[in-house]
């Protein structure tokens, strides 16, 4: 399984009701009804990935992100997740709300536009940056609300969101010492545990 | 003829069951007996574990596949989907189809004869619903041996039958998918049905439903009726592609008789379906698809009207869709990961409306084999262990 997706299962406790934005080819979902008999939803919406979950039986709904979660109940899940999937939703902001409306907890992750390589692009070249996480050019990309880590941590403050883990992660989805050292100059990844504040 | 008939399953059977005892309906009423006729495609394996019941919408009957003589124009009606290597594999799967009590086609029905007195039941007919179909098909499954279902599919009214086996029957259905289907209808589709009852029962030929007494039947209010339902049936766009503006004959310069091609399209429907299709059923079935709300019984909560449910789903909808709208299959997802039960569903592209559930269209050809693979896997390992088990402690 994918590093990042290993890092997400060890958090999620058996028998534990799941909801997972963005599910692709399901094999988070897969990987936590076998092992952990979660009872667990993936939402996507491209045909290929919900055949694929069809075929492995995971429980794939197809639904649009930039719909919002209102169909779905407050603290209906203990746990929503959205891989990689934050920079490309219409409304980030509203969607994270939503994310811990309907979930105790969610993780969130999501590529770094500060780490150094995207800087140097934009700072040395005067281009925008292009890389493996990143590979689209300016016209193409899908990802309309990349942020760093600082911006998004920004927004939990605003928004009285509790970040109980960071983890920040390299290109392959490894701790590395030196990158705490300054994550969002190094971190290719970071990954947020975020439960709901004190007083909502 | 010959490209039709490749993949097909050739000339198949219709066949029939004997209900022999009293059969009680959901209204306090009963049959003392009844007859359903059926087909059935594929082979039953020894354990009897590859059946997939195939549930028919308002206008179908048990002809779903394949051809009754050699030289039939048209296969049965679900014929894309059904056959040797198609979505549903009768290399693989043994299917069961069946024409519904209160059906025209062969199915104890308004043109019955009713044993009290020796007469057709004509109007008298007992209003049947969904749920007394679904325990008539439960018999049905008795006579054949089948304990279990892989699946039980059907698309709009079809999909209400495998709802409800999935309430009724939970045990007896692994997997139920519903297609282009609603957990009840909204007032916009009931007012259709309505429509389409009252060109029938205004037409003077329907003598109050007797009209076989004076060998007459109602086919002004028959055609009427389906006119309007094929209309609802195809989506704007579909419309234009296949019909657009294009006239079938008559002259705008001479001003005279213009017949738009969508005209003589539901005139030649209309027409065609008086020739096979009866009022009373026609009555009957609308008059089931509008009293279908199993969410009645628990203070109108689907959620708990599925909670009890152990069969796994797929919901399909297609996006032109617009009598049965991928809105409404939202609300059965919706209720059934309340009930935290196992669903997966998907919104097939496709501009042909509600008659998309018939056609072979290529995303949902592929998701409906995917799933039904899938669950005769989970059943195949579900029954595997189950013996293991049994076997250790024996």
């Amino acid at each position: 399984m994918r590093g990042d997706l290993e890092l997400i299962a060890g958090l999620i406790n058996p028998g534990a009701r799941v909801l997972d934005l963005g599910c692709g080819e399901g094999e988070l979902l897969n990987h936590l009804q076998r092992d952990k008999r979660v009872n667990g939803y993936g939402l996507d919406r491209d045909a290929e990935n919900i055949r694929t979950c069809v075929s492995k039986g995971v429980n794939v709904i197809e639904q649009d992100l930039d719909q919002g979660l209102d169909n779905f109940a407050k603290d209906s899940f203990d746990m929503v997740v959205m891989t990689d999937a934050l920079q490309a939703v219409k409304e980030p902001r509203q969607l994270v709300r939503d994310m811990l409306r309907v979930g105790e907890e969610c993780i969130v992750t999501f590529p770094n536009f500060a780490h150094w390589r995207c800087r140097a692009q934009l700072a040395l070249k005067g281009v925008m940056p292009v890389s493996e996480q990143l590979p689209h050019s300016w016209f193409d990309t899908p990802n309309i609300h990349l942020c760093t880590f600082a911006d998004f941590e920004q927004l939990c403050k605003t928004e009285s969101i509790n970040i109980i883990q960071r983890r920040v992660v390299d290109a392959n989805h490894q701790e590395k010492a030196f990158i705490n050292w300054a994550p969002n100059f190094f971190g290719t990844y970071a990954f947020y545990r975020l439960g709901k504040s004190a007083c909502s | 003829m010959t490209q039709s008939k490749a993949n097909s399953l050739g000339v198949v059977e219709p066949r029939r069951y004997q209900h022999n005892s009293e059969f009680w309906l959901q209204n306090g009423e009963q049959l003392h007996e009844y007859e359903l006729v059926f087909e059935t495609y594929g082979t039953l394996n020894a354990d009897k574990s590859n059946a997939i019941l195939i549930c028919h919408a308002l206008s179908g009957h048990h002809h779903a596949a394949g051809f009754h003589a050699l030289d039939d124009a048209k296969p049965g009606w679900w014929d894309a989907c059904i056959g040797p290597g198609k979505c549903i594999d009768t290399d693989q799967f043994f299917i069961l189809s069946l024409n519904n009590l209160g059906g025209c086609h062969g199915s104890t029905g308004p043109n019955s004869i009713d044993p009290n007195t020796g007469e057709i039941f004509g109007p008298s007919f007992p209003n049947v619903v969904v749920k007394d179909w679904v325990a008539s098909q439960a018999h049905l499954a008795d006579h054949l041996g089948i304990k279990k279902f892989v699946a039980v599919v059907g698309g709009s009214l079809g999909g209400m039958q495998a709802m409800q086996w999935s309430i009724d029957f939970p045990e007896r259905v692994y997997a139920a998918v519903l297609i282009a289907s609603a957990a009840k209808l909204s007032a916009q589709n009931i007012a259709f049905n309505e429509i389409a009852r009252q060109a029938i029962t205004t037409d003077e030929d329907y003598c109050s439903g007797n009209y076989q007494q004076f060998d007459k039947n109602p086919e002004k209010g028959l055609m009427l009726a389906r006119m309007v339902g094929h209309v609802t049936y195809l989506s704007e766009d579909g419309m234009k592609t296949k019909f657009g503006r294009d006239v079938k004959s008559g002259n705008f310069a001479q001003g005279a008789d213009v017949e738009f091609q969508v005209e003589s399209y539901l005139h030649y429907q209309g027409r065609a379906f008086t020739q096979y299709f009866d009022a009373n059923t026609y009555l009957l079935m609308t008059r089931a698809l509008d009293y279908f709300d199993p969410a009645r019984e628990f203070d109108g909560d689907l959620t708990r009207a599925l909670e009890q449910t152990t069969t796994k789903f797929l919901v399909l909808s297609f996006s032109t869709d617009w009598r049965f709208s991928p809105e409404r299959s939202q609300e059965i997802v919706d209720a059934l990961i309340r009930a935290r039960k196992n669903v997966a569903s998907a919104i097939i592209e496709s501009e042909h409306g509600h008659d998309s559930f018939l056609l072979p269209i290529n995303r949902y050809t592929k998701i409906l084999s995917a799933f039904l693979q899938r669950s005769y896997a989970e059943l195949e390992d579900i029954s595997r262990s189950s013996q293991t088990t049994q076997g250790d402690l024996s």
